[in-house]
């Protein structure tokens, strides 16, 4: 079943249960991005493990190297 | 404290919880700011008039007027000028009571660990990952405290580091490859909300210093000047951190090549 949660302020539905399915749906790169649920970093080691919830607000931090 | 001094500070040492107490930490201090541009022109402008006792302030670069949109720090007439020294000549011409110390050159994984042991407090105001990476794994190495940022375009990105706290690798364990990362020719930035993450990055350094308030360790802040959107994430330390984690992979300085900024930059 479909869940509705925010990534980056926006609004959007998935089907995938753990943020590593999220990852492969986005596409994110290996290095070089880092993801937050519900305002709290979850280290990549753990994006298998870590299940999506209805109503999740998931943040894509990607590094910023300019200065 | 002389009169003057005592006059010049005054804003502070009259603020609630910083005193002449903190104001007398910050005299007694030494910071290296690392990169005179975008992030580090407020920094050290701000550290300058601060008070900060001792200011070192590293850059290899020399003016061009590209870089005048946002690096405040640096004039017109500067152009062609090494940064640490147009940085310096500003910095002391703001506040005479203070000793700054310019090196006009790259820090390296050689010459890092020399120069960073003489700082309690180092800013990464850098333009590249490679630097990134080389002053966080040498102030984890060292046991520094420091604050790192990073700016794109029109967002920008904050953490500060006490020993034992998440550093940078927790959060990004290794730079990204070369062709997935931009260059600062590509995609702008827009000059003042840089200036407003150094400047979050000087508060960090006064507030590590003194001791008041709480830094931002195991956090991330995130700024976007577009929705104006401050947003803070938790960071736990990452115990497989390969730098700071209980069996670390990375256990001496190592020179990453890469360096986007140093590319296409030349007028
Ligand atoms: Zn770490």
């Amino acid at each position: 079943m479909a869940k509705r949660i925010v990534i980056n302020n926006e609004a959007r539905e998935t089907e995938a249960q753990f943020i590593q399915q999220l990852a492969a749906e986005l596409d994110l790169p290996e290095r070089g991005v880092a993801l937050a649920v519900n305002n709290k970093i979850v280290p990549r080691a753990t994006w298998p493990d870590t299940a999506i919830s209805e109503g999740d607000s998931i943040t894509i931090i990607k590094a910023a190297f300019g200065g | 404290m002389t009169p003057e001094q005592k006059r010049r500070y005054n804003r502070h040492i009259i603020l609630d919880g910083f005193g002449s107490e903190g104001q007398q930490r910050l005299l007694e201090s030494k910071v290296l700011i690392v990169g005179a541009g975008g992030l580090g022109s407020p920094c050290a402008l701000y550290l300058a008039a601060a008070g900060v006792g001792t200011i070192g302030i590293a850059d290899a670069d020399t003016v061009s007027i590209s870089n005048l949109q946002r690096q405040v720090i640096h004039f017109s007439e500067d152009a062609g000028t090494p940064k640490a020294l147009s940085a310096k000549d500003k910095m002391q011409r703001i506040n005479p009571d203070i000793r700054v110390e310019a090196y006009p050159t790259f820090i390296t994984a050689e010459n890092a660990p020399d120069i960073i042991r003489q700082y309690d407090f180092i800013i990464d105001c850098t333009d590249s990952f490679a630097s990134k990476y080389l002053i966080n794994d040498a102030c984890v190495m060292l046991g520094k405290p420091f604050c790192i940022a990073g700016i794109v375009a029109y967002s920008g990105q904050i953490m500060t580091h006490v020993p034992g706290s998440a550093c940078y690798r927790c959060l990004f364990p290794a730079p990204p490859p070369e062709n997935e990362v931009q260059t600062c020719s590509m995609v702008g930035v827009l000059g003042s909300a840089v200036g407003t993450v150094g400047t979050l990055q000087a508060t960090e350094a006064i507030k590590v210093l003194t001791g008041i308030g709480s830094p931002l360790t195991n956090a991330i802040l995130t700024y976007d000047a577009l929705t104006v959107q401050f947003q803070r994430f938790d960071i736990q330390p990452n115990p497989n951190c390969m730098l700071c984690g209980s069996h670390p992979s990375v256990t001496e300085l190592q020179e990453y090549s890469f360096q986007p900024c140093r590319k296409n930059t030349k007028e």
